[in-house]
């Protein structure tokens, strides 16, 4: 169902009629602080995964491989348990010139 | 073969519930309510229904059991009264909203407080923004009629809604009378298999979601679904009574028109008062005097320009209100308020006046109703309306 979808178009009484679709329903908007990982220092223990409450951490091969930033809210959890402190929480108003 | 028994409201109603044969009924019992889930529970009990019966801990508990069946994909039903009501609240929304045909019988009952346990309005008025349809039934065979027909019109895919039939505390729940059974196949076959309109919850290969968070994106639109639901009803209302008609010869509109089409006069009014008025129409008109009655049978959604079309030949109307809006215009009831407002938009100039009576049970008599009809003529005589609202029986 396309975003802007009218009312005679959606399903009934709030009713979300396939599984697994939450994916889709970008959560990202609201962070304040942007992991930033030193990809030289990772040792890719995934340790950041294994925390991550909104499962954005990006795994490829058993390594870490990024972050998936529609969904992570920057709560930080990553760059606490980070072992080797690869993970620097960052503020979004610097990354305000990229948009 | 139709039985003909000597049943009170709730016996026929529970009577209904048997023959209809729902797959879940969670209830709590609550006076004047409790003989009906009582006596169904005897049917349960002695094995003449399939129902899973859910006995719970509260009335907010019962409709929350009432959704979670009805979104499982079971036909639901349950009852309540007054304070039950009350405390279902917000569950009635998310019924309404969720689009679960579930029905339910609310016998009236004054809301708290002074605590009280006796017949008004009340409760139900309160509910009536909560999106359900609101069926008021004047006896036991209405209430019956109303309950078998509820089904059909929840279930309707053009509507969706759940629907609240409801008769009055004492005077109809626990007064015996004369009903009229349709046969236990006729009811069956009346409401049919029941087919949810929605894959359900226990529905694992077509697996989906209800009661997802819905903000500003899709919320407005939701809403906007519900009235859709709503302004079908009527239609859909109207379908099932020509086919129930049929099958019972029981003939069912919006409203009932008692001597309304040639009365210079006519009182508005719901469920059991409109029996009693009845009489006295007839007694008046024996005296040549032109006088009517119109009882609304459906209050949600309301019969606005049907109902405005069938007063407005008449030269003063009475409405009479078994509760209070406080706070609205000159306090009036809702009843009032939504004559009021459909002579506004569908036209007639007569002058309409609101008595509000019979609140927390006081008796409403005869002569009170007499009382009402002369005073509209004392309005057709001197061309003068003395009060907007007026407190009958009450003590001064």
């Amino acid at each position: 169902m396309p975003k802007g979808t009218g009312w005679k178009d959606i399903p009934l009484g709030g009713l979300i009629l396939e599984a697994g679709n939450s994916v889709e329903y970008k959560t990202g908007g609201w962070r304040a602080f942007r992991p930033v990982r030193d990809a030289e220092k990772c040792i890719h223990c995934l340790f950041c995964w294994i925390y991550c409450p909104d499962s954005s951490i990006l795994v490829q091969d058993e390594k870490m491989v990024g972050f998936d930033l529609e969904h992570c809210k920057g709560c930080g959890v990553c760059a606490q348990v980070c072992p080797v402190k690869c993970i620097t929480m960052t503020p979004e108003t610097e990354f305000e010139k990229e948009k | 073969m139709r039985e003909i028994l000597a049943l009170d409201g709730n016996a026929a109603v529970a009577h209904a519930m048997r023959q209809i044969n729902p797959d879940v009924v969670a209830a709590y019992p609550i006076t004047p309510q409790t003989s009906t889930v009582q006596t169904f529970s005897e049917f349960v009990a002695n094995g003449l229904v399939k129902t899973e019966f859910i006995t719970v801990e509260s009335e907010h508990s019962a409709m929350s059991a009432c959704i979670g069946a009805a979104a499982a994909g079971a036909r639901v039903m349950t009852a309540t009264s007054s304070a039950g009501l009350a405390f279902m609240w917000e569950t009635l929304y998310i019924a309404a909203s969720y689009r679960l045909p579930i029905v339910m019988l609310d016998v009236n009952r004054a809301l708290s407080g002074p605590i009280n346990i006796h017949c008004d309005h009340s409760d139900t008025m309160g509910a009536r923004e909560a999106g359900w349809i609101q069926i008021f039934s004047e006896n036991a065979q209405e209430s019956y009629d109303n309950f078998i027909q509820a089904v059909r019109i929840a279930e309707h895919p053009d509507v969706l809604l759940p629907v609240m039939v409801m008769h009055d505390g004492f005077i109809t729940s626990h007064a015996m009378e004369r009903v009229e059974l349709l046969t236990d196949e006729e009811v069956r076959n009346f409401v049919g298999e029941y087919k949810p309109a929605f894959p359900t919850l226990l529905d694992v290969h077509n697996p989906i979601t209800y009661g997802p968070l819905d903000f500003y994106d899709y919320y407005f639109e939701h809403k906007r679904q519900q009235v859709e639901g709503m302004a079908h009803a009527q239609e859909v209302i109207l379908e099932v009574a020509r086919e129930y008609e049929k099958l019972s010869g029981r003939k069912y509109g919006l409203f009932e028109a008692y001597r309304l089409e040639d009365a210079e006069v006519a009182i508005v009014v719901l469920s059991s008062t409109a029996g009693t008025t009845k009489a006295v129409v007839d007694k008046l008109r024996a005296q040549g005097k032109k006088v009517g009655l119109l009882k609304p049978r459906v209050f949600r959604p309301f019969p606005a320009k049907e109902l405005a079309d069938a007063l407005r030949h008449l030269k003063a109307v009475a409405v009479m209100d078994r509760s209070i809006s406080f706070g609205a215009m000159h306090n009036a009831g809702p009843l009032y308020l939504e004559v009021l407002s459909a002579q506004r938009i569908y036209g007639g100039s007569m002058p309409v006046v609101d008595y509000i009576f019979g609140l927390g049970g006081r008796d409403i008599v005869p002569a009170q109703i007499e009382s009402v009809y002369d005073d509209l003529f004392r309005i057709l005589e001197t061309g003068q309306v003395e009060r907007l609202v007026t407190y009958l029986g009450v003590r001064e």
